[in-house]
């Protein structure tokens, strides 16, 4: 994939991409990039196929036609004498292992204790001896405020350590890019703040790319330095959250985020 | 009481529990042969593509649909007309015999345990790239053996209480025993009465164990 004009190769760029769930389509067409360290929240209705969009970059889901490119390389689907040709999954693994995301359920491992959840991967993915890891482990664990919960299981941390716990799990892999799909909407008011003050220190201490779906319009405001606003698969309009925000230039955007903002 | 006699009573027990030896090898033999392979069956389902998965679902459906004991007889004929294979022991064909029977039952459970594990679960193995058969080992099959094991544990006690179908190919467990000593003795009342307390004083604290292993699985 040749350099764009700002001479970067884009951390993420969709292709014309097609998502069709049976005879319902989802996504036709999609076409956007995200450059490397940069911010993006995806807003919109629900059913507007913003987390579909996090699905497909981390391949929870397969795209139906056109190709994701991550950091210039074929994510799934690389094209090969004309035709869509897919990539095998261990091509597939390797840029994958680079990509986190973060749940809206946080999908914490039940059956290990936190330590555990969160040296899983470095040891077996990245191949880190457990003396390493678990030091990576701790070190994360110190940042998301749970150093005291390390030998528990997930069950008995509440959903707002559970999903510091599954923020810090993603950390562990040294992710170059960070999917972030609705991580407080499971969450109890209170708990909500702790989640994001954790997410705007990694935002500021980090240059993770970070695309991010959220209900959360003060956080999207804090971190994000682009918001797209998605109705129907396609996007209806982009641009810095200031403007987005204050004065969008679309009347659905206008009807969504007061809908939202109330 | 002339329908009991102690003493036949007493000179049945030591020859019963030699009997009794017999089946818990059996049971034991026949429950680990069940537990690999039913995990391997479920695996195997799972994981082989369409156009092959017919062939030991076929097989598996076979043997879940034909008497345990029909496969008893049949495999052990099979193997007593054949010069090599007649110096295999009768017990040994019957182990394996009831250990590949429970297997295919076995094997229901462990799918059902591998399905109960939540989707988000595949989805945090998926994107963390975990490689499949680490991530089946760590994450997927200690979960799913929380709804599997207690099944696992009715099926090798329903096993147990199955090894006397091992007399057609005359193995001398605990109920074939009783039979022979009933046969030579006329005290067929006390021999059968004792065959059917040693069942009940090894299955009845195996299930309370399987209930309370239940219990404690069921927290993490």
């Amino acid at each position: 994939m040749p350099p764009t004009e700002t001479g970067q190769v884009p951390a993420i760029e969709f292709r014309d991409v097609k998502k069709r769930f049976g005879d319902h389509t989802v996504l036709k067409g999609l076409n956007f990039t995200v450059q490397p360290g940069e911010r993006v929240t995806l807003i919109g209705p629900s059913g507007s196929g913003k987390t579909t969009i996090l699905r497909l970059i981390m391949t929870l889901e397969s795209l139906t036609d056109g190709y994701i490119d991550v950091h210039g390389k074929p994510l799934t689907h690389e094209e090969r004498g004309g035709k869509r040709v897919a990539l095998p999954g261990k091509q597939v693994r390797a840029t994958t292992k680079r990509i986190g995301m973060v749940f809206q359920h946080f999908n914490l491992f039940p059956n290990m204790t936190v330590i555990e959840n969160l040296i899983e991967a470095p040891m077996h993915v990245l191949g880190l001896n457990k003396a390493e890891a678990t030091t990576k482990a701790r070190g994360l664990l110190e940042k998301v405020g749970l150093s005291d919960k390390e030998s528990e299981h997930p069950s008995r941390l509440s959903g707002g350590q559970q999903q510091r716990v599954a923020i810090a799990r993603a950390l562990a892999m040294d992710p170059d890019i960070l999917l972030l799909d609705e991580v407080t909407s499971a969450l109890d008011p209170e708990l909500v703040d702790d989640v994001l003050q954790v997410l705007r220190d990694i935002a500021q201490e980090t240059d993770i790319t970070m695309l991010i779906v959220t209900h959360e319009m003060q956080f999207a405001r804090d971190v994000s330095q682009r918001v797209m606003m998605f109705d129907e698969g396609v996007i209806l309009e982009e641009g810095h959250p200031d403007d987005i925000f204050t004065n969008p230039s679309q009347e659905r955007t206008r009807k969504f985020l007061s809908a939202v903002l109330d | 009481m002339s329908w009991w006699n102690w003493q036949s009573a007493a000179d049945a027990l030591p020859l019963l529990l030699k009997g009794f030896g017999t089946t818990l090898v059996a049971t034991l033999g026949g429950t680990a042969i069940a537990i690999v392979l039913g995990l391997l069956i479920a695996v195997l389902l799972r994981t082989l593509p369409t156009w092959i998965v017919w062939l030991p679902k076929l097989v598996v459906a076979f043997i879940r649909n034909t008497p345990l004991v029909v496969q008893l007889v049949f495999i052990y004929t099979l193997f007593s007309m054949n010069d090599t294979l007649i110096a295999i022991s009768a017990l040994t064909v019957g182990i394996v015999v009831i250990g590949i029977h429970y297997s295919t039952y076995m094997s229901e459970s462990y799918r059902a345990g591998i399905d109960a594990v939540p989707q988000g679960q595949w989805e945090a193995i998926s994107a963390l790239s975990l490689p499949p058969v680490r991530s089946f080992r760590s994450i997927v099959l200690p979960q799913a053996l929380r709804a599997t094991v207690p099944s696992l544990g009715n099926y090798a006690v329903a096993m147990f209480k199955d090894t006397p179908f091992l007399m057609a190919i005359y193995v001398t467990e605990l109920v074939r025993t009783a039979e022979q000593y009933g046969g030579r003795t006329f005290a067929y009342t006390e021999a059968f009465t004792l065959a059917g307390l040693i069942f009940l004083a090894a299955s009845y604290p195996t299930s309370l164990l399987i209930r309370r292993l239940e219990k404690s699985l069921a927290t993490y």
